[in-house]
């Protein structure tokens, strides 16, 4: 059985794949038949529903899925595309919010338009 | 009491300007990056214990002649034993002014700290959903973007260090080594906590010239602490180029001219140009008595107050 973590990344790679909502029961068909190395113990024991719905409402909970409740049973998709998320993460890498350099040491700081010239120049003589 | 009152003023004001300034000009840090952190530490520390011992001991004056009989006559007081007007207005402010600044340092030091803590976890949330572990090395995300990025995200044992995949189709195998060395120096020495410290020291009290500098000063050192590890196993040439090679990629990016302009930032361009720097043209070590005199300072910036504030009658 994999662990919770593994599940919100299989799960989240569906959501990704698929732009159109879909029910935890089509996820859960569609995470069964997903050939992959670390699924394979899953064959033994197949995915309950239930634990989809776990998954999905904690992704729901984390702002990374939302459910669409006009219909019954529930479809969900993905809040934003898997890029979007990326950029996200990148933005908050090298953007400048207060405690930046506190949640995370970057390898290097960034420089200004001149420095960049300068740099190049150097590496050019390299 | 009095007198310690306002020798503790003079110290905070020292520490709050005219000394930060100056550190903060002096070029020997960066060749005694070590004894140059402590020092800064120990000006943070001094800094603050004068300015909430300063406002104490004047507030004290009326009540007795030490901290401790002073702290009686305010237990005192509280209790009904001794009237409030034996304090008299002045005073009472001045208490007041020391509990609140006392409060407000600890609550915002607790407050950075819950932010900071807030940040990194969701950072790891999304992290996982979007980055994949490396094949070779322990401990290792690769996250599938062009912007050569590289850092650490702090967290006990559970710390990581990401890298892209921008990053490591641009640099070479020893530059790469280079680069998570640099990294896992900054995990292995805990430069997050400073960073903490620092941090909220800066938003307790923003106003303050010192708290400003010595964020950006700390930064800085603990860049070029995490550079001399790496020096121990590759050469200048290769941390050079690494360096440069990632600052002028990243320059490139739409993403960096978005985020790069208007807010201000902490690891400005003057660190990269000073870690270059301090690589392309090597300036020897500072001598071990130096070091040792720099952390006789320090350690003297933290023991004066200590000492006024405990020692029963050790001035006026």
């Amino acid at each position: 059985m994999a662990t919770l973590g593994e599940l919100e990344r299989a799960v989240m790679d569906l959501l990704w794949e698929h732009p159109e909502a879909m029910t935890a029961n089509t996820l859960r068909d569609l995470l069964s038949s997903r050939p992959s190395a670390a699924d394979q113990s899953r064959d033994t024991r197949p995915l309950a529903v239930t634990t989809v719905l776990t998954v999905l409402s904690r992704l729901e909970k984390k702002g990374l899925v939302e459910r669409e409740r006009s219909i019954r049973p529930h479809r969900y998709k993905a809040v934003t595309s898997r890029a979007d998320h990326t950029a996200e993460l990148m933005l908050e890498v090298l953007g400048s919010a207060p405690d930046r350099e506190a949640v995370l040491a970057r390898f290097i700081g960034t420089v200004s338009d001149g420095e960049a010239a300068t740099l190049r120049k150097l590496l050019g003589g390299h | 009491m009095f007198w310690t009152s306002w020798f503790l003023a003079a110290l905070a004001i020292i520490l709050a300007w005219p000394v930060p300034v100056l550190l903060s000009r002096a070029h020997w840090p960066a060749r005694a990056p070590f004894a140059a952190m402590v020092l800064w530490q120990a000006i943070a520390l001094a800094g603050g214990l004068s300015m909430v011992g300063a406002m104490l001991c004047y507030g004290l004056v009326p009540l007795g002649g030490n901290l401790a009989a002073g702290l009686r006559g305010v237990v005192d007081i509280i209790l009904g034993r001794r009237s409030l007007d034996e304090l008299g207005l002045v005073h009472a402010f001045a208490l007041s002014a020391a509990a609140l600044l006392s409060a407000h340092l600890v609550f915002t030091l607790w407050l950075t700290y819950y932010r900071i803590i807030k940040q990194r976890r969701r950072h790891r949330e999304l992290l996982t959903l979007l980055s994949s572990p490396s094949l070779d090395r322990p401990d290792t995300l690769v996250i599938n973007h062009e912007a050569p990025v590289a850092y650490c995200l702090p967290g006990g044992a559970r710390s990581i260090t990401v890298l892209s995949d921008g990053l490591m189709t641009l640099l070479s195998d020893d530059e790469l080594h280079a680069v998570l060395i640099h990294e896992q120096t900054h995990l292995a020495q805990r430069h997050h906590l400073l960073l903490w410290a620092f941090a909220a020291w800066r938003s307790a009290l923003p106003w303050l010239p010192t708290s400003k500098l010595a964020q950006r000063s700390v930064s800085s050192l603990i860049e070029i602490l995490a550079d001399d590890v790496a020096l121990r196993t590759v050469t200048p040439n290769t941390l050079v180029t690494a360096i440069a090679l990632v600052a002028s990629g990243s320059a490139q990016l739409p993403a960096s001219s978005l985020v790069g302009s208007g807010a201000e930032q902490i690891d400005t361009p003057a660190t990269t140009s000073a870690r270059l720097g301090r690589l392309l043209t090597p300036a020897p070590a500072m001598g071990t008595g130096g070091q040792a005199l720099v952390l006789a300072v320090a350690l003297l910036l933290l023991a004066v107050p200590t000492a006024l504030l405990i020692v029963p009658g050790a001035f006026g």
